[in-house]
């Protein structure tokens, strides 16, 4: 113990509505705190992990996360990113992260055209993430999605690559953990919920882990594993350094 | 054209009639302003008194409500009304309707109608946690009217989703009353501190009258004014220009935009721009504080250039504020207003004058008393009479006109599917039902339930209205919405405190749509004052007609309810098997008017029961009691359907974990149990069941307020047994099984799978 709080950095657009969640949900953390980074801003303030939230950046006009990406604090995010930080993006931060280039493939229509608010099982395909290190493999999270525009795709090649690399983390399947017809919410291709790179430091996922970390409501805490993970790899990280 | 044109030409009484106001309006205008109006005074006379702003059939009736309480912060006339719960907290509520746009226009009528009540709500310094919808439409089976429901529900999405504000429930009904003019009444509520509510005063002669947000265009020009204060014909499709379009995103923006501009005291007061846009507004605001404001309409940004100082006053663009701040303070407003990209204009200033003046290039084109036209609006009572349709005795059930059905499982399936009570999942998922991270109880159960943050304490919603209970007798129907909506607080363990209602009628000026009004008020009044629910907010909606033909009279009631301790709450699914299943209140039903009534027979007639107001108090009192002591694992009202249906709702739910409920529809997946939970009940003597004698199908189906179907762990029966008292009360049979099964009289009557229940349950989205 002793640790300094881990600081989380959380990005607000203009549209961003589950930006103030995505604080909330660090600060049930007792080793974390978040500050916000304004997208006018370049400044990350020295944060050891940024969270790019859900909600309709810009009004999502255009493309999801199309014009967010340009944000001055996007090029902040994006140098950050390549240097190793640790960026998860949620939802419209996932589909952000795929408009910068920081994740490969891209975010489509529902197949059911419609959006869709739901409780789906996601799980955990890969522990060797810093945003999946505190489960277990295979073990299933019980998490809310709610988009318009969660259909993941990727060419062949590309999906081949990701496979062999270990860079799918998360997968839809029902409760049991088995991929199910069904489970699938938006009909990504190969059930993708979630994403890293290959350097496995950026990461995106549809579904919103920050409304699951209160076991009194509706949402569960079976989002706590994932932010506990970045918290355990910073940790990690600064004694590895220290 | 210059100013000078427009203060000269002035509008004689055929101009006035077009506007909508009559000879003897036109005459009290000429009265009030010394003269003939201008045009541009005349188009604000002709907003301001027309029944939308006005209420000029209402005001007399509405002033029967109690609007008052210790809790009561902010009784009716602001934005929004403002109840303490506790802890510094208050949560300011209101539900309006905009039932003519989208009925014109679904998508962008329903959208718009969220982004207007939730501006009531931010106006007055409350961030806004929560929307409910409450909507009706006509029958499924017309194409017309799954694309009206596709759109209204698809607008709300499009809307709530993009502000981040949770839409947790709301209600969805059918009728074919609604068929030409379907029913949209957007319900908003937000959480302030005690100590820092605005209210939409102006004062402080020589303060900047400021415009932020959108442009004006001439979107909506008439819109919710006019549409709203007239019926329906066959040019509904030329009245499609005059709904407004709507930008969620300028919206978000605005939220937290004024937000920080009212936590951070820069503005003196704000008030959006709703119906009647600019004019209202000002008119509103300056009334309200005794001064007067001095609009330049030439300095308001524009989205086409060309537009008159009248267009630009009655202009209905969305998502645009009007404040009233200081000299010291205006940069700051505008550093805050840049940041979020919004436009921030100053297009006028307080004076001492008590007058509107409305001023184009330099020239004053209106000039009015801002009290009188307040005032002296006209108050219309129209003579009331009771429509021949209404009967004062219950219907004689025979078996001729009822024939008992053959298969009572049939008839329970059937209902579980029809539309009224099928789950609403497909449009409830839509919704982000989850944002903000205060949902404890998701949509489809009894209420809605939100934890306050930083507190133990909590917050519950309600909306209900059963129309056709209130065409055939709109004093009780109306008086059971409200005993309904606070039932279904209490049964989620809250206590209800407060009411904001959305009165949806036909035209006024028929003396039968009147009398409906004057009974409904009537009965929602007397129920209020019995549940100690004042009513602190609200909308009239008339004029809900197509073709002459009005809709179920449709007293909408929004409830708020409160928790000291939220962690207390129950929701409707059966826990455990072997739990025991008590039914509380009185074992009576009724064909009149029920569900039963209309899926089996096709029939709307009889009369509904009376709620013995006294009886729902003591059993209100006692559910909660019993949730309070954490006694019971389950409650349930029963409404549409009956006995049967909602005991079939209770296993139904068991296959979900709380929040799960829609999780999949295929199976009941990571349920508390893994799988569904069945019961056992065994229904007292036929004879017993008032009205159904001998007719097990109405004992099952039939419908009576004041009832309640709960769960018990065997052990704590003898507890809840004190609790309860002298309330009527029965142990009907146990949680058992993976079927529901239902006795009377030791014959079976029927045994049917959860699973099938559930399958017709679900059943909606085949039918869309």
């Amino acid at each position: 113990m002793g640790h300094a709080p881990v600081r989380f950095g959380v990005v607000v657009f203009p549209g961003s509505n589950c930006d103030a969640d995505a604080y909330h949900a660090v600060s049930t953390f007792p080793g974390a705190g978040a500050q916000y980074l304004w997208h006018k801003d370049t400044d990350l303030k020295d944060v050891q992990a940024v969270i790019l939230p859900g909600g309709f950046s810009y009004g999502d006009y255009l493309r999801c996360g199309a014009i967010a990406r340009f944000s001055p604090i996007m090029q902040s995010v994006i140098d950050f990113a390549h240097e190793g930080g640790l960026v998860m993006g949620i939802c419209n931060g996932f589909q952000t992260l795929v408009e910068a280039g920081l994740l490969p493939g891209a975010l489509i229509r529902n197949t059911g055209l419609k959006f869709v608010c739901r409780y789906v099982n996601l799980r955990v395909e890969t522990t060797r993430t810093p945003f999946t290190s505190a489960c277990e493999t295979g073990e299933v999270l019980r998490i809310v999605v709610k988009h318009n525009e969660g259909n993941y795709t990727v060419d062949p090649e590309t999906l081949a690559r990701l496979q062999a690399a270990d860079q799918i983390v998360l997968r839809y399947v029902d409760a049991a953990g088995e991929r199910a017809e069904g489970a699938n919410p938006n009909g990504a291709l190969d059930d993708v919920a979630g994403v890293c790179n290959e350097t496995r430091n950026v990461f995106g996922m549809m579904p919103h882990p920050e409304n699951s970390v209160e076991a009194g409501l509706a949402g569960g805490a079976d989002g706590r594993p994932l932010f506990q993970s970045i918290i355990d790899t910073v940790l990690r990280t600064a004694e590895v350094t220290s | 054209m210059s100013g000078e044109q427009y203060v000269n030409r002035r509008a004689d009484v055929e101009a006035a009639v077009k506007l909508g106001l009559t000879a003897d309006e036109y005459a009290h205008i000429c009265k009030i302003q010394g003269g003939e109006p201008t045009y541009v005074e005349l188009a604000i006379y002709s907003l301001m008194w027309s029944e939308h702003c006005s209420y000029k059939h209402s005001r007399p009736i509405l002033g029967r409500f109690p609007t008052s309480g210790p809790r009561i912060l902010q009784g009716p006339g602001e934005n929004a009304g403002i109840i303490d719960v506790g802890d510094g907290w208050a949560v300011a509520m209101k539900v309006e309707s905009h039932n003519h746009p989208s009925a014109v226009e679904p998508f962008q009528g329903a959208a718009t109608g969220v982004g207007g009540i939730v501006r009531d709500i931010f106006t007055m310094g409350a961030r806004p946690c929560v929307s409910m919808d409450s909507l009706r439409f006509g029958e499924l089976t017309e194409p017309r009217q799954r694309f009206l429901l596709d759109g209204v529900v698809g607008g709300i999405a499009h809307y709530g989703n993009c502000l981040g504000i949770p839409t947790i429930g709301g209600e969805i009904y059918f009728e074919p009353s609604y068929e030409g003019n379907c029913l949209v009444n957007a319900m908003s509520a937000g959480m302030i501190r005690t100590d820092g509510i605005v209210r939409a005063i102006a004062s402080g002669v020589g303060n900047h009258v400021v415009l932020i947000g959108s442009k004006t265009g001439r979107d909506g020009i008439g819109g919710a004014s006019v549409l709203a204060s007239q019926e329906f014909d066959e040019t509904l499709e030329e009245k499609r220009p005059s709904v407004q379009v709507g930008d969620p995103f300028t919206e978000k923006k605005l939220i937290e935009a004024c937000l920080e501009l009212i936590h951070r005291k820069l503005v003196v007061s704000m008030q959006d721009l709703g119906a009647a846009g600019l004019t209202s507004s000002s008119s509103e605001m300056s009334s309200k504080g005794f001064v007067g404001l001095d609009i330049h309409a030439d300095r308001v940004p524009l989205r086409e250039a060309d537009m008159e100082p009248w267009e630009i006053m009655i202009s209905e663009s969305q998502e645009r504020m009007l404040a009233i701040v200081t000299e010291q303070q205006i940069a700051d407003v505008r550093e805050v207003c840049e940041r979020w990209d919004l436009d921030c204009t100053v297009i006028g200033a307080v004076t001492d004058s008590k007058m509107l003046r409305i001023w184009w290039h330099g020239e004053r084109v209106a000039d009015i008393p801002a009290r009188r036209l307040a005032d002296e609006s006209p108050v219309i009572r129209t003579p009331s009479v009771k429509p021949d349709y209404i009967v004062d005795e219950p219907v004689a059930v025979d078996d001729a006109g009822y024939p008992p059905p053959n298969d009572l499982g049939a008839a329970l399936t059937q209902l579980l599917a029809a539309p009224n009570i099928a789950s609403k999942r497909w449009a409830f998922e839509q919704y982000d039902y989850i944002v903000q991270a205060n949902t404890v109880q998701i949509p489809g159960g009894d209420a809605a339930v939100l934890r306050i943050k930083d507190s133990l304490r909590g917050i519950a919603f309600s909306n209900d209205c059963n129309g056709r209970h209130c065409y055939l007798d709109p004093y009780r129907g109306a008086k059971a919405a409200v005993a309904e909506a606070a039932r279904n607080l209490a049964c989620a363990g809250a206590l209800p405190v407060a009411v904001t209602d959305c009165l949806n009628f036909g035209n006024p000026e028929k003396g039968e749509i009147y009398w409906q009004f004057e009974q409904a008020v009537e009965g929602i009044a007397e129920a209020c004052e019995a549940l100690d629910t004042p009513v602190v907010s609200g909308n009239v909606s008339f004029y809900n007609e197509s073709f002459g033909q009005a809709i179920y009279p449709t007293p909408m009631i929004g409830m708020l309810g409160i928790y000291e301790d939220v962690s207390v709450h129950i929701d409707d699914a059966f826990k455990d098997e072997g739990d025991v299943i008590v039914l509380l209140g009185a074992e009576a039903a009724w064909v009149d008017g029920s569900e039963y009534q209309k899926i089996a027979y096709g029939k709307v007639e009889g009369r509904v029961p009376d709620v013995d107001l006294q009886l729902e108090v003591e059993l209100q009192s006692k559910i909660r009691a019993a949730i309070e002591a954490r006694l019971l694992r389950s409650a349930h009202d029963c409404a549409e359907g009956g006995l049967a249906v909602a005991l079939a709702e209770c296993c139904i739910a068991s296959g979900s974990n709380g929040g799960a409920q829609f999780a999949d529809p295929e199976a009941p997946r990571g349920g508390r149990s893994g799988r569904w939970l069945g019961a056992d009940v065994a229904l007292g003597s036929a004879a017993a069941v008032a009205g159904a004698a001998q007719r097990p199908d109405l004992a099952l189906f039939g419908e009576a307020p004041s009832r309640v179907i709960v769960t018990v762990a065997a052990e704590l029966l003898g507890p809840l047994d004190e609790v309860l008292g002298g309330l009527p009360h029965r142990v009907l049979g146990r949680v058992t099984g993976t079927d529901l099964r239902c006795t009377m009289g030791g014959k079976e009557l029927f045994t049917v799978p959860v699973g099938e229940l559930h399958s017709a349950y679900e059943s909606l989205p085949e039918r869309l």
